[in-house]
This record gives C-alpha cells, sequence and structure tokens, in this order.
C-alpha cells in the first residue's frame, strides 16, 4: 500500500482527509492524519465569543467526529518533516514513511515577537481572541469592564482573517450601544497598514464605516513594544497609543515544526506554488490553509477552495500528469460590521473586492461590500455550513472554487 | 500616468511610484525625496540600493525582513525615512509600495 500522510486535522486537513477518502482508491492508498489535539475548534467564532454571542460549546467538536472511517487518525505532536527521507518524525520517536505528504498545520500567534507583549498585563489589560484561551479570558474582562480607552490593534501582516480585528472594533461599538456604555468607551483602530485594509475599494468602504460609529484610526503603525507600565504601545518611530484595555492580534507564524524541518520562510511559513499548491523545494509535498506563504487570505473559506483544486491536482499527480496551475487566489468573507449587519467580500489574486451581488449576478441574495442583514444571516449560517458541510468536503452549490467575474461591478468606482 | 521630474518623462501610478524601474536614476531618487522632505546621506543610499536589490530578486518586503537585512535595523530605518518608512523609501527607490498580503 502506498502512503499519504496529512499534517493537521484543523479545517484544511479535515477537508483533505474527506475528499481523498473519497477520490482515491482505497486498495491502493492508506490515509493517516496527524493532529497533537483531540479538538477541533472553530475560529471564526472567537471573534463572537468575547461579546457573549456563542457560547464557548458551540464552537468545540471531537476531532474525530470529522474524520472518515477508513482513514486512519494519528494522536500526538510532530515533531520533523524529513522531507529528503519522505518520513514524518513524531515527538515520542515514531516514524511514518509517506509517497505523499500534505501539510496543513496552519498559524499561531507568537506574541512573544513582541517586546513587553506577554508581559505582566497579558491577560489583565492585554488581551487576543484568535486562540480560545484568549477570547474567554476577554469574555470575562469585558463582562465586568467599566470603559476607558479600548485599543483594537494588529501587529503585523499577514494574519489569519485579516478582517477579524475590524470586525472586533464594530462589534465592539455595537456592544457597549447596548451595554449603554459607548459614551464611556473612546475606541481606537491600530494597523501597520495605510488604511482598514488592504485593497483600495473595500479600504474606503471600510474606511468610511470606522469613521460613521465614531472609531479612530491610526494607521502605518509598526510596534516596537508594549509598554506594560505606562499601559501604551509605542511604534519604532516614538509614536505612542495609551490604552485601559488592548485588544491586540500578536504575530501569526506557521508552526515551529517547520523550522526544526527546515521547511519554512521566516515566518515559518512553506513556500508553495500559488496556483498548483505544490510546495516548491519537494514535488511530493503540497501545501494548503494557513501553513503555505501563497499571496491569498488565510482563511477557511480560502482552505476550502484550494481542497477542491489540490484534489484534483493529486490525482493528477498520482497519475504522473502535468498539475493544473488553477488556484487564483480566490477568498469569500463575511465581515460583520455590528447591529445585526454584515459585508460580504469575494476576490482572488488579481480583482480587488468591488460591489455587485453574490452568487447570482443581478439577483443576489447576497450584497458585495454593502452592508445588509442577508449578510448578516449569511455569517451565522456560516458555522452550520463548516461543521455539517465544509469540513465534510461537500461542494457549496453555486459557489465554484475559482473566483466569478459576473455579478461584480469592476468598473464603477 | 506620466510625470516630469528632471526633465525626464516618467511613468508614475496615482500614488506617485515609479511604475517602471528602468526609467529610475539617482536622480529621479534626489527629487523625489525633495518632495517628501528628506536629505539623502550615503546611508539612506545603502537602504534604497538594498531594497532595489530585493525587488530585482523579486523577494517581498516586509519592515520584519528589513530589520533582519544585516543592511539596518528598524530603529534606524524609521530614523532615516521618518513615520512610514517602507512607502517612503521605496517611492524614492522607484520600486512598488509593497503590498502587504491578506
Ligand atoms: C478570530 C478568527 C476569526 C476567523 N474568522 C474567519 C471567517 O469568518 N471566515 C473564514 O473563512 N475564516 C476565518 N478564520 C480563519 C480560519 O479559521 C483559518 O483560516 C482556518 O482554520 C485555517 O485552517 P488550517 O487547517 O490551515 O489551520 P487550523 O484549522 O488552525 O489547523 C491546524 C491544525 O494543525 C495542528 N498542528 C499544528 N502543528 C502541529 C504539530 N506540530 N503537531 C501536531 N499537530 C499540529 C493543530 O493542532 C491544528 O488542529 C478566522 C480565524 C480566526 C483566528
Amino acid at each position: 500500500m502506498k502512503k499519504i500522510v496529512i499534517l493537521g486535522a484543523g479545517t484544511a486537513g479535515t477537508m483533505m482527509a474527506n475528499h481523498l477518502h473519497h477520490e482515491l482508491d482505497k486498495k491502493e492508498w492508506d490515509i493517516t492524519i496527524i493532529d497533537e489535539r483531540e479538538k477541533h475548534y472553530y475560529q471564526p467564532g472567537y471573534l463572537f465569543l468575547p461579546f457573549d454571542m456563542y457560547e464557548p460549546e458551540e464552537i468545540v467538536k471531537e476531532i474525530k467526529d470529522f474524520i472518515p472511517k477508513g482513514v486512519q487518525l494519528l494522536s500526538g505532536k510532530i515533531e520533523k518533516i524529513n522531507a529528503a527521507g519522505n518520513l514524518v518524525q513524531m515527538e515520542n520517536g515514531d516514524q511514518l514513511p509517506y509517497e505523499l505528504l500534505i501539510v496543513a498545520t496552519g498559524a499561531k500567534i507568537a506574541p512573544e515577537e513582541t517586546e513587553g507583549m506577554k508581559g505582566k498585563e497579558w491577560q489583565q489589560s492585554v488581551f487576543d481572541f484568535y486562540t480560545f484561551e484568549g477570547a474567554l479570558a476577554l469574555r470575562d474582562k469585558l463582562r465586568q469592564w467599566e470603559g476607558g480607552r479600548l485599543v483594537v490593534h494588529i501587529t503585523e501582516m499577514p494574519i489569519k482573517c485579516p478582517v477579524a480585528p475590524l470586525e472586533f472594533a464594530f462589534l465592539a461599538d455595537s456592544f457597549f450601544k447596548h451595554k449603554d456604555m459607548r459614551s464611556k468607551v473612546d475606541i481606537t483602530y491600530v494597523t501597520p497598514l495605510s488604511g482598514a485594509f488592504t485593497k483600495p475599494k473595500a479600504t474606503a468602504a471600510l474606511d468610511h464605516l470606522l469613521h460613521e460609529k465614531n472609531i479612530t484610526i491610526e494607521s502605518d503603525f509598526a510596534i516596537a513594544e508594549v509598554d506594560n507600565e505606562n499601559k501604551k504601545i509605542i511604534d519604532y518611530g516614538g509614536r505612542e497609543i495609551p490604552f485601559d484595555l488592548l485588544v491586540t492580534v500578536p504575530t501569526n507564524k506557521g508552526d515551529e515544526l517547520m523550522e526544526r524541518s527546515g521547511l519554512g520562510d521566516d515566518l515559518n511559513y512553506i513556500p508553495t506554488n500559488k496556483a498548483t499548491l505544490q510546495s516548491q523545494a519537494y514535488p511530493n509535498i503540497f501545501v494548503l490553509g494557513d501553513a503555505s506563504n501563497i499571496p491569498a487570505s488565510k482563511a477557511g473559506s480560502v482552505a476550502h477552495f484550494e481542497a477542491e483544486i489540490l484534489t484534483e491536482n493529486i490525482k493528477h499527480f498520482i497519475k504522473g500528469e502535468p498539475l493544473k496551475e488553477e488556484f487564483d487566489g480566490h477568498a469569500n468573507c463575511f465581515i460583520e460590521t455590528g447591529n445585526g449587519k454584515a459585508l460580504l467580500i469575494d476576490f482572488n489574486y488579481t480583482h480587488e473586492p468591488v460591489e455587485g451581488e453574490f452568487p447570482f449576478a443581478g439577483i443576489g441574495p447576497l450584497r458585495l461590500l454593502k452592508e445588509s442583514r442577508m449578510n448578516h444571516m449569511g455569517k451565522l449560517a456560516f458555522k452550520w455550513i463548516y461543521w455539517n458541510v465544509l469540513l465534510r468536503g461537500t461542494h457549496i452549490p453555486f459557489v465554484s472554487a475559482t473566483m466569478q467575474e459576473s455579478g461584480k461591478h469592476f468598473s464603477a468606482t | 500616468m506620466e510625470k516630469i521630474i528632471e526633465g525626464k518623462t516618467i511613468s508614475v501610478n496615482e500614488e506617485g511610484y515609479l511604475t517602471n524601474f528602468t526609467q529610475w536614476d539617482k536622480n529621479i531618487g534626489e527629487a523625489i525625496s525633495k518632495e517628501v522632505n528628506i536629505t539623502l546621506t550615503p546611508r539612506h543610499w545603502q537602504v534604497i540600493s538594498y531594497l532595489q536589490d530585493e525587488f530585482k530578486k523579486e523577494s517581498p518586503l516586509s519592515i520584519r525582513k528589513i530589520g533582519k537585512s544585516g543592511v539596518v535595523d528598524i530603529k534606524e530605518f524609521y530614523a532615516l525615512f521618518p513615520n512610514a518608512p517602507l512607502k517612503t523609501a521605496t517611492k524614492i527607490a522607484g520600486i512598488p509600495k509593497p503590498a502587504s498580503c491578506i
């Protein structure tokens, strides 16, 4: 039997296990998936936990419930990939040989990269919401916080779900309004970018929303340190921003196993062909989800589109056929804007988010780059879709893996 | 868009970044630096040529990467090109504004 090993049973790895189990000849291929955790976390839920909009139980399930029978699930920490020897080395010393390796170990926060971030104020007045524990600690803080200066901050790009911190700022505005204490809270959004987002049209729309919600934006801020004594963040140019409550997105990095294996870049992401998803260093290693260095959003929706295309490419690879250069960077993200509304953006490597209708041109029902209640319903429905459709590797009707140009108003300014 | 700098016609985008690096020369760099109120010293030029070398190698630029380059540390980079150093320095260097991926 030939062996396929999948590293990581998060969003992307789980989808691949389901696709490959369905597509490959079981008499010929043996599929193993490895994760150090027992639980699967629905990370988009971390945005809602701090505001008591979700219960913790809603966003955690057992990994094993999503791995098809017939695929071997192995629990344990991966120590190293010995790419030259086609071997995965486990922390406990076990070695797994493979013919084909799929890396889906994701990205995680690294607060230790910034001086003072993990100082004495960590989880006292400095919080993250990119981990389950962080989001819960922040929920407890927000339940009793009496107001002051709230600073929502991005350390450096790239980060997972780059719109999540903006959504956090919008939801905070809405949360404090409902608690009748908005006047006691000053919200500042601090970003290393030049505006709310990276692409011009979406930036204009989002800058406008920030303004409308009375959220101050501080752009081009490259943090040098968190000053725990005086509760302020300071950038390399000497600019200082004081806070009473700092909600930061620390530097995101790939898993350290890449450093141990000599396979990652300076942020432990694996250099990967952005159209085929094959790793640049080894033809039998493929990468999808947050673990790669491709210039696409680090999002679950991206992993879903990648999984469809990668499955086809793995079939080509096995047959010795050329790979299809098909992945176009397609991303589709809801942006919560508070008060029961949301925006939707749909874009790829070459096309920035614009206004329009989705998925049907001229009809919708979802509106691109415009606030609507329907979009908010879409965002909430995403949780159900995630657990019941996405993870199982099922195709979503009417939503193709590559971006559709129809329904998008590219010429409109 | 086209713009005349030091008597030469060069193409730039809406933000004033050169769209064709081959049109760049030191005089153009000097002229852009005056527009952004920076007086270029030999130290500035060292950083500028590092950025241009990276651009030629098609290797993406970030503040983190420059901090680890061994050419300049982040503090000095800010001192040389205040406020938004990467944006300012790339503009003077005649290369595209780095797109932080999303
Ligand atoms: C706050 C927040 C909000 C988000 N909102 C959205 C959203 O609205 N829409 C959207 O599409 N996406 C959203 N995302 C992004 C989305 O969650 C990720 O892009 C997606 O989960 C990536 O999947 P992955 O499989 O690459 O990584 P993960 O799902 O993180 O899985 C990686 C797995 O690898 C395992 N692993 C790593 N290293 C090792 C090792 N050495 N040994 C053993 N196991 C290991 C981990 O335990 C983990 O289970 C959000 C993310 C966050 C943090």
